[in-house]
């Protein structure tokens, strides 16, 4: 696999080679055991896995060769950061390590343990040097979203050249006026990297491939979750392929998106589906799955219940809104599209956040979905918290729904398969009633 | 009508409630082999609004009839709600295993435990005592209450339990005396189990076969300081539950 013949470009980058091959070891053979094993997957699924196993080889020549000719090369760990704009500069802009519990320890070193895993795991491949993304990046773009990071931002500084976006946390004239003056400076910041003026053709440009690309993943999630009997792809093929579009180039990327679509497309005409009829269909509900978290995703599929799509950050948050890109003549005009498009994200580091709930009401209704899996990342104070008004309003509305807290340790993987059981047995049991009670009339 | 069948290990038991939850029609048959055929059988004529299955033949009620199923501890806790709303656990003794099962109060359960797969806190050990000393299995559980020493057996093992029993024999150790030390082995391990929960109500419900043995109620209402109830219809208590959830989802759908 690839990752050895990029031996000495990872050593020039800093990446600490014996450490980092046992990890991505570690993370193919269970990507291998998670993934490879499922049945009946799409042919086009074959990019993807290839994509896997270069994920830290080629990727990252690709990124390295960009920077040699002072493209920016920009890591994030939030769907906040304007990839509109680093795309118009040429560049990458990528998500960072962030979903193993292997480097939790080592953070642990600078962290307290009970901030999110998400934080320390990210923070983690720093300190080990494990990442060859974060490795790759000219800076990391932060955000003030939460408190975990925002502090950790500061630390992490010490090891890596940080940028940090002041994200407001409510969305009124005067806050959305410092997000656009936000936007403005990114884009400065940007230009000092390049050393060139970023104009707005080439704004305009990055821009529409990154529209590109949301449009494919919205296709994608419409295959998955808008036919009511036939889920032509698993759950957590669904999840992964919208963890690369973190990683791959976004062109090539959303041609592989649309060639694994039209597949799919085929496969609901012609009515093959990878779940036996009458699955229960679940929407997973808050934070972000850095990969390798596929912990809940194969907890559900193994338990007899499928994934239909995600309204997390990796999910449907990040490709919902696309930026219009109509009638801009303006650098500002462009700017105000950008802000409208992120003030659009439902992020519970908002408050009042009633629109999220409303767009979780609607996917319930539109996807036909029988339950909801409401998932948190242990720590996340914002996520657990709004759990309590959202799990509210779908009780309300007589939806079955799931809250599980958890991080990326294995140990309460068997905990979690058991609750998810239940949780598809009396989903089962209304399904097999209603079933039962029309026969009998 | 509503039926819940409640496939045990040594007996099904089938309920039939009505519209007002009353129950309305209840059968005890021993499990044998092709036991869904048995029970579709008395089926045949009777009229079937809903029908959901439980216990640990289930699934083989669940491929018959193409019905739902609940697990027995939902069954149970539906069971118990119903008949005191204001208990928030259920002990269960049956022939094979044993639960408690902490309620919520809202006919829903929060948690339970279970013994392991050892005989020694079951109905199956009361069985094997008795059939040592020779008596009839309820005799046996009411002798004790005529007890003059408090025995003990000590071996978390059934098999061990049993030879412990038999020492006691050779001892010439009174049947009552004996019976006492049975019944408190298996009364202290649930009352063991028991304790693991915060118990906030005064009342606890005694279900299943070993509900029928007043010897051991007291036992455990002794240990455990509360008021322990044997269930209404002890045996008949998962086969109530099911009729119950199926009452309820078919006023849902
Ligand atoms: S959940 Fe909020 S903070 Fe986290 S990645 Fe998404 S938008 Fe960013
Ligand atoms: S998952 Fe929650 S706690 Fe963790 S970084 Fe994101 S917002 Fe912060």
């Amino acid at each position: 696999m690839g990752v050895h013949e990029h031996r000495s470009l990872l050593k020039d980058i800093g990446v600490d080679v014996e450490r980092h091959a046992k990890m991505m070891e570690m993370g193919l053979e269970s990507y291998k055991n998670q993934f490879m094993t499922q049945k009946n997957r799409p042919e086009a699924m074959k990019y993807f896995d290839w994509f896997m196993s270069e994920i830290q080889g080629q990727r990252i020549a690709e990124i390295n060769e960009l920077r040699k000719k002072k493209r920016p090369s920009i890591g994030a760990f939030c769907i906040f950061v304007p990839e509109e704009i680093i795309v118009g500069a040429g560049g990458a802009c990528f998500g960072l390590c962030g979903g193993s519990p292997a480097t939790i320890a080592d953070a642990e070193t600078e962290l307290p343990r009970n901030i999110c895993p998400l934080i320390k795991s990210a923070h983690g491949f720093k300190l080990q040097k494990t990442c060859a993304y974060t490795q790759s990046s000219d800076f990391i773009y932060g955000e003030t979203t939460c408190e975990a990071k925002k502090k950790t931002w500061e630390i992490l500084n010490k090891h890596h050249p940080v940028k940090v976006m002041n994200i407001p946390h409510m969305k009124r004239e005067k806050d959305l006026k410092l997000w656009k003056e936000e936007l403005v400076e990114f884009k400065e910041h940007i230009e000092s990297i390049t050393g060139e003026k970023l104009s707005l053709e080439e704004m305009k440009k990055g821009t529409k491939i990154v529209n590109e690309k949301r449009e494919a993943l919205q296709r994608l999630d419409r295959l998955r979750s808008m036919n009511k009997d036939i889920i032509p792809i698993s759950g957590k093929d669904g999840l992964f392929v919208t963890q690369m579009g973190f990683l791959d180039d976004p062109v090539r990327y959303t041609q592989k998106v649309n060639e694994l679509c039209d597949e799919l497309e085929k496969r609901v005409e012609n009515k093959i589906s990878v779940f036996e009829e009458d699955t229960p269909r679940l929407i997973v509900l808050g934070t972000p799955f850095a990969p390798p978290n596929w912990k809940l995703h194969t907890a559900v599929e193994t338990s007899g219940g499928a994934i239909i799509n995600e309204e997390s950050c990796i999910g449907h948050r990040y490709y919902k809104d696309n930026v219009n890109l109509d009638e801009v003549t303006t650098e500002d005009e462009l700017m105000q599209k950008l802000l409208d498009k992120y003030s659009a994200v439902d992020c519970a580091c908002f408050t009042p956040n009633a629109p999220r709930i409303d767009k979780i009401l609607k996917m319930y209704k539109d996807r036909q979905a029988d339950g909801v899996i409401y998932y948190t990342l242990s720590f996340c104070h914002t996520y657990n918290v709004e759990a309590h008004l959202v799990t509210q309003a779908l009780e309300k509305e007589g939806i079955a729904c799931l809250v599980i807290e958890s991080d990326y340790s294995p140990e309460d993987a068997g905990q979690i398969k058991t609750r998810v059981e239940a949780f598809l047995e009396s989903i089962n049991f209304k399904k097999k009633a209603t079933s039962f009670k029309k026969k009998q009339n | 009508m509503y039926w819940g069948v409640d496939v045990g290990s040594t007996y099904t038991k089938i309920c039939a409630i009505n519209k007002n939850k009353e129950i309305i029609d209840t059968k005890i048959i021993p499990t044998i082999v092709n036991q869904d055929e048995i029970v579709k059988e008395y089926l045949k004529d009777k009229q079937i609004e809903m029908l959901v299955s439980t216990g640990y033949g289930r699934h083989m009620i669940e491929e018959c009839f193409s019905c739902p199923i609940i697990s027995e501890i939902k069954a149970h806790a539906k069971a118990a709600f119903h008949f005191d709303n204001s208990a928030d656990m259920v002990i269960d003794l049956g022939g094979q295993d044993s639960k408690v099962i902490k309620l919520d109060l809202n006919g829903g359960f929060i948690d339970f435990k279970m013994n392991d797969k050892c005989a020694a806190g079951t109905g199956k050990f009361l069985e094997i005592a008795a059939s040592r000393m020779g008596l009839e299995l309820e005799k046996f559980s009411k002798i004790g209450f005529e007890a003059t020493k408090e025995l003990s057996i000590s071996s978390m093992c059934a098999v061990f339990a049993e030879s412990e029993v038999i020492s006691l024999i050779a001892k010439k150790e009174s049947a009552a005396n004996i019976c006492y030390a049975v019944h408190e082995s298996i009364a202290s391990r649930l009352a063991s189990m028991a304790k693991k929960f915060a118990i906030k109500s005064d009342n606890i419900i005694f279900s299943g076969g070993g509900a029928l043995n007043p010897f051991l109620l007291q036992l455990l209402s002794k240990k455990l300081e509360k008021n322990v109830v044997a269930a209404k219809y002890p045996q008949l208590m998962g086969a109530i539950g099911s009729a119950l959830a199926g009452y309820e989802v078919s006023n849902e759908i």
